[in-house]
């Protein structure tokens, strides 16, 4: 299953070693790691709530595309819901591919669609309280970069 | 068959709910009319007022104001993601 949406964690180096797991045609592999940044004066905690369903049909679509746009051997997307402390990881994308340009290229694309496609919030928790995260304009246009 | 309306994040909050079910209205043939059909009751329904920043998907896909809604179909209304 190249695609997970989960409340627990996940392991960085089994996940990358199991993209090239018994193959020898894979010449590079490029991942992200996305983790919840915090601090002692704003963000103490993250809540992320989804869409069950259709959080992995989108993800599912974006991998898709992903491969139809770039010569692929492997992709691994997992996020995770629920809530997380600073630090916590809660997205991971890898993309194994005969050379690097190609690997690069589609890790960020599946990256910049997930942010403006994917249906998931972040709720923070504030010394002020919980507030809703408000959408980047910054990531509109990173996905508009791809049209 | 009745549609089946999800409503998430900020606007689940504001609304008070995060699901409905309800036959499709009169005169509500798009996902556009229904957004104006919920508006329309008022009070925290402002919330999905046309100048609020408000998405759409129909069947679990990202859908557009004039996409045509026939009754039965899974309709979700939420604000901008923010995941990643």
């Amino acid at each position: 299953m190249s695609v997970s949406v989960q409340q627990e964690d996940f392991d960085v180096g089994v996940e990358t070693a199991a993209l090239s797991a018994g193959r020898t045609d894979i010449g590079a592999i490029a991942s992200f790691l996305g983790l919840v940044r915090g601090a002692e004066d704003s963000v103490r905690a993250m809540t992320l709530e989804h869409y069950p369903g259709m959080t992995e049909r989108a993800l599912a679509e974006i991998v898709a595309e992903a491969h139809r746009r770039w010569q692929l051997q492997a992709v691994r997307v997992i996020h995770r819901y629920g809530r997380l402390l600073p630090g916590e990881r809660i997205v991971f994308v890898g993309v194994a591919s005969p050379h690097r340009g190609e690997a690069f290229a589609a890790c960020e694309f599946i990256m910049d669609y997930l942010k403006t496609r994917a249906p998931f919030w972040k709720r923070e928790e504030t010394p002020a309280g919980g507030q809703w995260v408000d959408a980047r304009e910054t990531d509109d246009k990173a996905a508009a970069r791809w049209e | 068959m009745d549609l089946k309306i999800l409503y998430f994040a900020s606007l689940r909050e504001a609304l008070g709910r995060g699901e409905e079910s309800l036959p499709l209205p009169e005169g509500v043939t798009t996902v556009g009319q229904l957004r104006a059909y919920l508006h329309a009751r008022g009070d925290a329904w402002q919330a999905l007022g046309e100048g609020r920043n408000v998405r759409a998907a129909v069947n679990q896909r990202m859908a557009r104001p004039d996409d045509a809604l026939q009754g039965g179909e899974e309709v979700a209304f939420f604000p901008p993601v923010t995941g990643g």
